[in-house]
């Protein structure tokens, strides 16, 4: 069971929560002047990394607000999390949020 | 030495003494005709049609642990056809009918066992869906019937079909020449198959990156075992596509999960079918040493880690418990996961890379167990010819891009 951080909520259950992928994602623009290969890539491709991912999250259950968390897929360890407009945190020496 | 009953009889006069390994062991060669990655039942199924189908025998197939020790190794064993699009139901029908020959094929008991699956109808909206499923399957020319409640309640006796049950059973779907195989004898027989051939069977060797020529097509692969030319590779490697494809410096539309299974205690002959209930997402089948063997949803999040978390494993048990109350004080003898390669349609990637040369099988998800010999069938054809398989045209990565999607998750509503 995955303990997650709500910026709002503080920490809860996954069981909370439901993850809506890939986060960070930038929608070309604009509309009229994109291809179908870039507008294919914007809508499908996935970085899939094993490793830390930069993930969008929503507290369904909860405030149902969205945020973004930084988890590594392979240990699942939560990283960080943070308001959905902010850039992800960089890395301290010891590999911990900041 | 082929598999009959007068060998082993004969082997049990000199205590079974004869036996050969049932493949080689070779060092990899400097460079092959084709490399398939990935020594699933993909990756050997290739292998073997390449060889078998087309001649080509100077062939490896590279696998970084041991065979079969991916999701080929990992999954429930459902074989079925029951999808609703005509492109999907004609690629999986022609799965099944391999299946039914594929001990014979393959000279390798993979205990195909055509036990029937029934999906159930809980509300009158799952009647409407398994009705349409039914007339979907049927226009396809894939065998499909439906059940009334009674006749679910003779053939699965231990499934709570009273008007209280808190899953109410109001119908189901039955696709009779549907069922389970032995998964290791799937796996084991296409690599004996594809070793007699010629093809070297590379165990414990990872493949690290691409070499590419100066027109950027692939030209071998870095592997933990030094590098191996080829032209020609195949890349079969379920939830690690991602990872490929980064190192040929391309990306997927492949989300990797986390699915579960379960393995119960053995019991007594209780189930001769296998079960889904699409509401709850669980199905289950009884193996022949009496292991109920129970699978689910999907661990909603990406992942790699090979293990599911407890929510998922709560909401499975839970429902078997509910759906099945003589079965809630089972216990379970084993649990794990593999790391299935979902895309949005739910549909496999056959075919085509960005990169010359290179070419996928990937994104069967949840459900490419069944698809075994259709896969090996379909990279054996693209990888000889250079030319998608008529039964893979459909399912090339460009649909992303043309938007002409085959969304099974949405069109047959089934999880595996
Ligand atoms: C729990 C579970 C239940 C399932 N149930 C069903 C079911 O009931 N019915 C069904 O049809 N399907 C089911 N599936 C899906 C099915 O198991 C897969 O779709 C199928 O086995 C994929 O086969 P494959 O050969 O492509 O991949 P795999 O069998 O995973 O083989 C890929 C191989 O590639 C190797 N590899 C990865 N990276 C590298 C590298 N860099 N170098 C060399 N080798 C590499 C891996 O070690 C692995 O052995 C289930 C899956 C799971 C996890
Ligand atoms: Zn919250």
């Amino acid at each position: 069971m995955l303990q997650i951080s709500c910026p709002w909520c503080g920490p809860r259950d996954e069981l909370e929560f439901r993850c809506g992928g890939q986060s960070h994602i930038i929608r070309p623009d604009p509309p009229e002047a994109i291809d179908d290969v870039s507008w294919g890539k914007y809508l499908s491709e996935k970085i899939n990394p094993r490793g830390e991912h930069l993930e969008r999250w929503q507290h369904n259950a909860g405030c149902r607000r969205w945020f973004n968390v930084a988890r590594d897929t392979v240990t699942h360890r939560i990283r960080a999390t943070y308001h959905m407009t902010e850039a992800a945190p960089a890395f301290s020496a010891d590999g911990v949020a900041p | 030495m082929r598999y009959s009953a007068w060998n082993v009889f004969k082997e049990g006069l000199k205590e079974q003494r004869g036996w050969k390994p049932a493949w080689r062991s070779p060092d990899p060669q400097q460079s092959y005709d084709v490399i398939v990655i990935g020594g699933g039942g993909h990756g050997l199924a290739t292998a073997y049609y390449l060889a078998k189908s087309f001649g080509i025998t100077r062939v490896a197939v590279l696998e970084k642990g041991w065979i079969g020790g991916g999701n080929s190794g990992r999954n429930t064993t459902a074989i079925r056809s029951n999808y609703y699009y005509r492109a999907s139901a004609r690629m999986y029908e022609h799965s099944l009918k391999l299946y039914e020959g594929l001990s014979k094929e393959l000279n390798y008991n993979v205990m195909f066992s055509q036990r029937g699956m029934i999906s159930l109808a809980h509300s009158l909206h799952d009647l409407e869906l398994v009705n349409r499923q039914m007339n979907a399957m049927r226009l396809n020319g894939v065998d499909a019937e439906t059940l009334s409640p009674a006749e679910i309640g003779r053939r699965v006796p231990i499934l709570d079909i009273s008007p209280a049950a808190r899953f109410p059973v109001l119908g189901g779907l039955i696709q009779k020449r549907a069922g389970t195989a032995r998964h290791d004898a799937v796996v084991w027989g296409y690599a004996r198959a594809a070793d007699a051939l010629g093809v070297d069977i590379i165990q414990n060797c990872e493949v690290t990156g691409f070499q590419r020529g100066p027109d950027g097509a692939v030209t071998g692969v870095e592997t933990s075992r030094g590098r191996i030319a080829s032209r020609k590779i195949g890349v079969a490697v379920a939830g690690h596509s991602s990872r490929l494809a980064e190192m040929a410096g391309f990306r997927l539309p492949i989300t990797s999960y986390a699915l579960q299974a379960f393995v119960s205690e053995p019991l007594k002959p209780v189930l001769d079918t296998v079960i889904l209930s699409p509401a709850t997402g669980v199905y289950m089948s009884q193996s022949d040493k009496g292991g109920l063997v129970i699978g689910g949803g999907l661990d909603l999040y990406p992942s790699y880690a090979q293990r599911g978390n407890m929510p998922v494993m709560s909401n499975v048990l839970g429902a078997v418990a509910a759906q099945y109350p003589s079965l809630g004080r089972v216990r379970l003898l084993r649990h794990w996961a593999g790391i299935v390669d979902v895309v949005p349609d739910s549909s496999p990637i056959i075919g085509a890379s960005p990169v010359p040369g290179l070419f996928l099988d990937c994104a069967w998800g949840t459900g490419g167990f069944k698809a075994i010999p259709v896969g090996g069938t379909m990279l054996a054809h693209q990888l000889a010819t250079l030319n998608p398989h008529p039964l893979a045209k459909p399912f090339s990565l460009d649909r992303f891009t043309t938007g002409a999607l085959i969304d099974e998750a949405a069109g047959s509503g089934i999880a595996h």
